[in-house]
């Protein structure tokens, strides 16, 4: 992700560093006992695979200024994965850069949730997946602004600004979605049908989130719930779709269990970072 | 101010279900300076047109300010009034303001 800024003076030596740190230190999901890591891990892989997902988008939205408009959501995305994930390597003290964690881990090591990997769909699908996200990743980041961590409470608020303005975007085509031409309604409620089981995952807080959140630098993802249902259903309702019964709950993402889905997207997403470990552009 | 070549009765205007409005876009580059047309997005309404020109205008920085309009509420002169209207002012020295001194410590002039 920062390949461009990478300088090449070094020669192979630092490339040959790099590459070596890069190397996962298991081949299995093996969750860190370190709650932090796993947390960071969570925040940065949810924007890593979503930004990606979007980024699909480029050169084949449906008019010009929303292929700039997902462009742009995409590109902030990724940047805020960047830094989280560069946060994420420190705390784990192995010597992988945000790059190593990014393009050198397998699908099972990723701990993004379920919801963020599923492919694009159609425009519905992808705006409802936004939607859902971004009405989470706005309270998410409310809390993470005030981490004890003053690095990762300075991400979140640069990230913060970001996320309403995605919330705003998504929220507004929800509504001429859902409240559009009979097509676009039957679309978007069958996206926000299809989708709806996989936002439970966004809620579910185990240990990891319970023993980063006290120590004040993490969140208790179920105590988002009721803020979140309140905001979603606001908008849901004014887009005149109707809010889906809960019932059947996927889940698994964090502790790296996933969809097939994700390791398809990887394999794109990683394939020239591989081929050329260490290579600037 | 037709162009159209004799004989084509056929306007080349495109079908109106299927593009959205036309909205004229004015940034402003920090406090105090003017509001300078950017250029123009298609949107739906007017939340739909500030987003848009945020995406295409602003996304680069340095912008404060955003004014969108509808296209359809700007009058324009016609180009044949181009002469009346603005060849007068260019024979009349007198008009302009160059004999003033402008006062130093002055900006934007």
């Amino acid at each position: 992700m920062t390949a461009g800024k990478r300088k090449t003076g070094d020669g192979n030596g630092a490339s040959a560093d790099w590459v070596a740190g890069a190397r996962p230190s298991t081949a299995t999901s093996g969750i860190s006992d370190n709650p932090f890591f796993e947390h960071l891990l969570r925040l940065g892989d949810d924007r890593l695979v979503l930004g990606h997902r979007l980024s699909e988008w480029c050169g084949h939205a449906p008019i010009l200024e929303e292929d700039i408009a997902l462009a742009n959501i995409a590109l902030d995305l990724i940047g805020q994965a960047s830094l989280l994930l560069k946060l994420a390597g420190e705390v784990e003290g192995k010597g992988r850069s945000e790059d190593a964690l990014a393009y050198f881990r397998d699908a099972i090591e990723f701990r993004n949730a379920q919801l963020v990997e599923l492919p694009n769909g159609d425009f519905a699908m992808t705006i409802v997946r936004q939607f859902l996200f971004d009405a989470w990743d706005v309270l998410m980041l409310e809390r993470l602004a005030a981490a004890t961590n003053k690095t990762l409470a300075g991400i979140a608020a640069k990230a913060l600004k970001e996320a309403r303005y995605h919330l705003r975007h998504s929220a507004e085509w929800m509504r001429m979605l859902g409240d559009g031409t009979p097509e676009s309604h039957r679309r978007a409620q069958r996206a926000l049908d299809d989708l709806w089981p996989y936002t439970a995952e966004l809620f579910i807080t185990d240990d990891v989130d319970r023993q980063a959140a006290a120590a004040g630098s993490g969140v208790d993802v179920e105590t988002l719930r009721d803020s979140w249902r309140e905001s979603v259903t606001r908008v849901i309702v004014e887009a005149t779709l109707a809010i889906p019964k809960d019932g059947f709950a996927p889940r698994g993402g964090r502790t790296g269990r996933h969809t097939e889905h994700l390791g398809r997207m990887l394999a794109d997403m990683q394939s020239l970072a591989r081929a050329h470990p260490g290579a600037s552009w | 101010m037709s162009n159209e070549t004799a004989g084509s009765t056929t306007a080349a205007t495109p079908p109106a279900d299927t593009q959205w409005d036309l909205w004229e876009v004015f940034t402003q580059e920090g406090e105090g300076a003017p509001h300078e047309h950017a250029g123009s997005v298609h949107a739906t309404t007017a939340e739909h047109a500030m987003q848009n020109a945020r995406d295409v205008y602003a996304r680069r920085g340095k912008v404060v300010s955003l004014w969108v309009v509808p296209t359809t509420a700007i009058i324009a002169s016609a180009p044949s009034d181009a002469g009346p209207l603005f060849d007068p002012a260019n024979d009349k020295a007198y008009r302009h303001p160059q004999f003033y001194k402008v006062p130093r410590g002055v900006r934007g002039m």
